[in-house]
């Protein structure tokens, strides 16, 4: 089970794949996986966007992470967990957010995967800043999502 | 005491400052070390704040060697 923070571009799939041949990934435990793959677009707020800047604050970041993916692990029966977050200079159709979780049970494959990723956006310590024509701006909030999972 | 204060993102264009390493004397909260350290700035609405990176209240008493961190709304994911 790992959370990571990445500041090159990465293929979420292939991270996926590669995290399932792993070393201690037990196949025959596993009756279901759920993955959340969150990517740029090139428009927000009625802009074309260019690229942003994923700041974050290392450390507080790489820890609120993990508290998120043990938080996960006790409310639910999960095998694995894998998170993967950009920072840096991201362009439109890259992944920012990767949130994968293995389970015997599709139930809890799919909850955790989405209450993982509605947390990480409310509580993880990452910023987006966009690029476009018009110059730079803040993202000033994320949009609302379901939390009373 | 001795503490570290971070400002992230839009807060510290704000106050033009991403770290800063202050000497302040006598009973501390995160309140009052913003308004040591952001420079008369007013506390932008949402701000929220960090002690030794954990997320935390502004009435948290502040202790020597604590790292203060204050930062807008989070927007990853």
């Amino acid at each position: 089970m790992t959370c990571s923070i990445v500041t090159d571009c990465f293929e979420p799939l292939e991270q996926v794949i590669r995290f399932q041949k792993g070393s201690g990934f037990n196949k025959g435990q596993i009756g279901a996986s759920a993955v959340f793959v969150g990517t740029m677009r090139d428009f927000n707020d009625g802009i074309e966007v260019e690229s942003m800047f994923l700041e974050h604050y290392p450390d507080m970041a790489e820890k609120v992470l993990n508290e998120i993916r043990k938080e996960a692990i006790k409310r639910w029966h999960l095998n694995e967990v894998l998170i993967i977050h950009r920072v840096g200079r991201i362009f439109p159709g890259e992944a920012i957010v990767l949130v994968a979780t293995w389970s015997g049970h599709r139930a809890h494959a799919f909850e955790s995967c989405r209450h993982m990723m509605e947390i990480l956006k409310s509580r993880a310590p990452f910023w987006k800043k966009e690029r476009s024509k018009e110059g730079e701006r803040w993202v000033s909030k994320n949009t609302e999502g379901k939390t009373d999972l | 005491m001795q503490i570290k204060v971070r400002f992230f993102a839009s807060l510290a264009e704000i106050v033009d400052c991403r770290e800063t390493d202050l000497s302040v004397e006598g009973d501390h909260t995160v309140l009052s070390i913003w308004k040591v350290a952001a420079g008369g700035v007013a506390i932008p609405d949402g701000t929220l704040c960090a002690v030794n990176r954990l997320h935390c209240e502004f009435d948290r008493p502040i202790l020597n060697n604590d790292e203060v961190a204050f930062f807008p709304p989070m927007t990853g994911g």
